[in-house]
């Protein structure tokens, strides 16, 4: 049994936490306390119906609102696949909530009501999935009962959505008509639509062919921590901790430690069961090298003719996170793959409207949740990779160490 | 973890994924942080920690101490394989005892008799007198609804307080883990983990749990629907007649308000086939504590619980 994560984004009402509660329900991944608690809690709100919504509703601000603020994880499984969710709010006051969702996760589900059709937050949740690069995108037209189960409206918006998708970089595109109320091709298939002819929602889940969605091909080792034992047992011992984000390592491949360069062999490689020929990732594991070479944290492990940029100048998409505007000039702590340094915004080279994908290059400066495109000079050359090609070292976040908030998640797109 | 596993490509299973997500956590704290404890209470989910704190440093020693909050209700079956495992693993084990700070008159005890508040105020006082800036934990996401939401590494303000609305993002597994002077964070490295998720992986790594979370003969009594175990700290009133039954814990809290569950499971292998199929989640079944109101446990973590 593997892991899948996957993050959901949807407007206000078009069904999330119902689709979210119907997928737990459907797989029995409700517990008979849960639904009594809001079983209970719907009965006093004098609802017509048991909320499967409040289910997902964690913080008592949320409760009473009834809405989502943050991001909420959740857990189910079924005999194929362990489901991480990461449930987050729509809201475009909340998109670095779904950038947080989209980060680590390997499908995304993008909902819409089948009676509005697309929206300009599905397009912008579209986006944000396209930026992060998930892997996998799943748009759920729900709400099919309310259009009579039809085709019709179906096909339009799917050809509608397909369009727009093709101006993005998404890979993989499935979009599957669903009644998250009744539920209809959620968990099992509708009868209501013999017309589709696809996977339901959680079949499409368990069987999406995840495994070559890793980088097996560029060797990345950030070194994360050193184990030196002070202990006479293991007097010369000195592995190398961290977790590989590319490519295959192997005892004996020849390697070069970054930045310096110094090439070398693995002598030996340490799996959490013990001793192993190989790793990939997500592997955490623990690297002997042959010679004595000198390595620390931030340094990076890959191979002689594949290797990632050591680079201070750093053009990236970000998205700001911050209370108050990013603007040029400023100067802020960064984070990527095991190193820190700091950063310079040496410029804004524009800000990207979510909605109409329109280039400001106008903008003086990024607020909340604005995206946008900026070069850094940073004081340390990093080991960088473009994000499209490495999800973990192709992205950073910045820091305001004035206040140690994470103001920024950001993604190379061109190192040197 | 090999080739064969899935046809050729290279995958993990779902448990190797989970535990090599927590190495990685324990380790970033230990490289980022001057000062951090791992708290251990000697119950299921500290103990899969510490496994996995010994893996992610071997064949060094762990490199932290272990913090235990003593509430004074223990079940000895669990205080002594706390002490089993310390002393196999030769780490520092730090104890901060609320029956100490109850008699020296720092914390009151409540009229319930529950120490589960007091344990809090016990907790910043033994963090802050051995200076620990950073605590890591065994709460999971999927225990309750407060905690789905709480990130892996949380932030305290200096009085050890959470503040739900005001969450620092968390990114790929780019952990921000910069804490000013006199603030702290909570390291929950098996936050993804499930109940069922934790009885696999002790089945697999044959690890050792208290003998109580094994079905056992025990006198117990009913109240609010749940069997209570007859113990020192825990008696039976007037009404509350004694029987014995097959039993086993879920949870190891403080004995006077953990509750036992039926069960004919004796091997960790038979509770993995026993979670599976229950319909009660832990807290809900073993918990006198959460059945107060919907909000008990976000309240008490914004105090600075853990
Ligand atoms: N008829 C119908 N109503 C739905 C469906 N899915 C959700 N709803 C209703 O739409 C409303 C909003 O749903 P909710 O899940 O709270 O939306 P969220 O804001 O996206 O989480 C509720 O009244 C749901 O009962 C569906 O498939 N069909």
């Amino acid at each position: 049994m593997d892991l899948l994560r996957f993050a959901t984004a949807g407007s206000v009402d078009d069904g999330k936490s119902t689709l979210i509660g119907r997928m737990l329900y459907d797989s029995k991944s409700i517990f008979s306390d849960q639904l009594e608690s809001i079983e209970k809690t719907s009965r006093e709100r004098g609802d017509e119906y048991t909320d499967l919504a409040l289910l997902t509703d964690g913080l008592r601000a949320e409760r009473e609102q009834g809405i989502t603020i943050d991001v909420a994880y959740r857990y189910f499984s079924t005999p194929k696949r362990k489901f991480i969710i990461a449930d987050t709010p729509g809201h475009i006051q909340y998109t670095r909530n779904m950038v947080t969702g989209a980060s680590t996760a390997d499908a995304a589900i993008v909902l819409v009501d089948a009676r509005k059709g697309l929206s300009e937050q599905s397009r912008r949740h579209t986006f944000l999935v396209s930026l992060l690069q998930v892997p996998h995108l799943i748009l759920a037209i729900n709400k099919m009962d309310l259009v009579d189960w039809s085709e019709e409206v179906y096909e339009s918006i799917r050809s509608e959505f397909v369009d727009f998708a093709a101006k993005l970089d998404i890979s993989d595109l499935t979009v599957i008509p669903v009644s998250a109320l009744q539920g209809d091709n959620v968990v099992d298939a509708s009868a209501n639509m013999p017309w589709y002819k696809g996977s339901t929602l959680l079949h499409h889940l368990e069987t999406v062919h995840i495994a070559s969605d890793r980088n097996l091909v560029d060797v990345r080792f950030p070194v994360q921590y050193v184990i030196r034992p002070h202990q006479s047992s293991h007097h010369d011992y000195r592995g190398y901790a961290g977790q590989v984000c590319g490519g295959v390592l192997r005892v004996g491949d020849e390697v070069v430690v970054l930045p310096s360069g110094m090439p070398t062999r693995i002598a030996a490689i340490y799996a959490p069961s013990g001793p192993v020929e190989s790793a990939f990732a997500p592997m955490s594991v623990t690297i002997c090298l042959e010679d004595d070479v000198d390595v620390s944290r931030g340094d990076m492990i890959c191979r002689q003719n594949n290797r990632p940029t050591v680079a201070q100048d750093i053009d990236a998409m970000i998205c700001w996170m911050g209370s108050t505007p990013l603007e040029p000039g400023q100067r802020l702590a960064i984070k990527h793959t095991t190193r820190n340094a700091r950063a310079l915004v040496q410029e804004l080279q524009y800000e990207l409207n979510i909605n109409t994908l329109h280039r400001n290059s106008a903008a003086v400066d990024l607020k909340l949740n604005e995206i946008g495109r900026v070069r850094l000079r940073t004081t340390m050359p990093l080991l960088a990779d473009e994000y499209r090609r490495n999800r973990q070292t192709g992205g950073f976040v910045l820091i305001d160490e004035a206040n140690n908030n994470t103001v920024a998640a950001g993604m190379i797109v061109n190192a040197n | 973890m090999n080739k064969s596993e899935s046809g050729g490509s290279y995958s993990l299973s779902q448990l190797q994924a989970l535990e090599s997500e927590a190495i990685f956590i324990i380790r970033e704290v230990v490289a980022e942080l001057e000062h951090p404890a791992l708290m251990f209470s000697g119950g299921k989910d500290s103990i899969v920690m510490l496994h996995l704190a010994a893996k992610a440093f071997a064949p060094a020693r762990i490199p932290f101490p272990v913090l235990h909050i003593d509430t004074g209700h223990n079940f000895v079956e669990v205080l002594q394989v706390r002490d089993q495992l310390v002393a196999e693993l030769g780490v520092n084990l730090v104890v901060g005892s609320v029956q100490d700070a109850i008699d020296r008159g720092l914390v009151q005890e409540e009229p319930s008799g529950s120490r589960n508040r007091l344990q809090t105020r016990v907790l910043l006082d033994t963090a802050e007198k051995y200076g620990y800036n950073a605590l890591m934990g065994g709460a999971r996401r999927d225990e309750e609804k407060a905690r789905a939401k709480e990130r892996i590494f949380s932030f305290r303000d200096d009085f050890g307080q959470w503040d739900p609305k005001n969450q620092r993002p968390e990114l790929w597994n780019l952990f921000n883990t910069r804490v000013h002077l006199g603030e702290s964070i909570r390291v929950f490295p098996i936050s993804n983990w499930t109940e069922l998720d934790i009885w696999s992986y002790i089945a697999q790594e044959g690890i050792t749990v208290p003998s109580i979370y094994y079905a056992h003969v025990r006198e117990v009594f009913e109240r609010n629907g749940m069997l209570f175990g007859v113990h020192e700290v825990c008696q039976p009133h007037a009404n509350e007649p004694t029987f014995m039954e097959t039993v086993r814990y879920r949870t190891v809290g403080d004995a006077s308000l953990t509750a036992a569950v039926r069960s004919e499971a004796v091997t960790a292998q038979e509770i993995v086939v026993e979670v599976a199929a229950t319909r009660i989640t832990e807290r809900g079944a073993t918990r006198g504590d959460d059945q107060v109101s919907e909000a008990a446990m976000e309240d008490r973590k914004k105090e600075g619980y853990f």
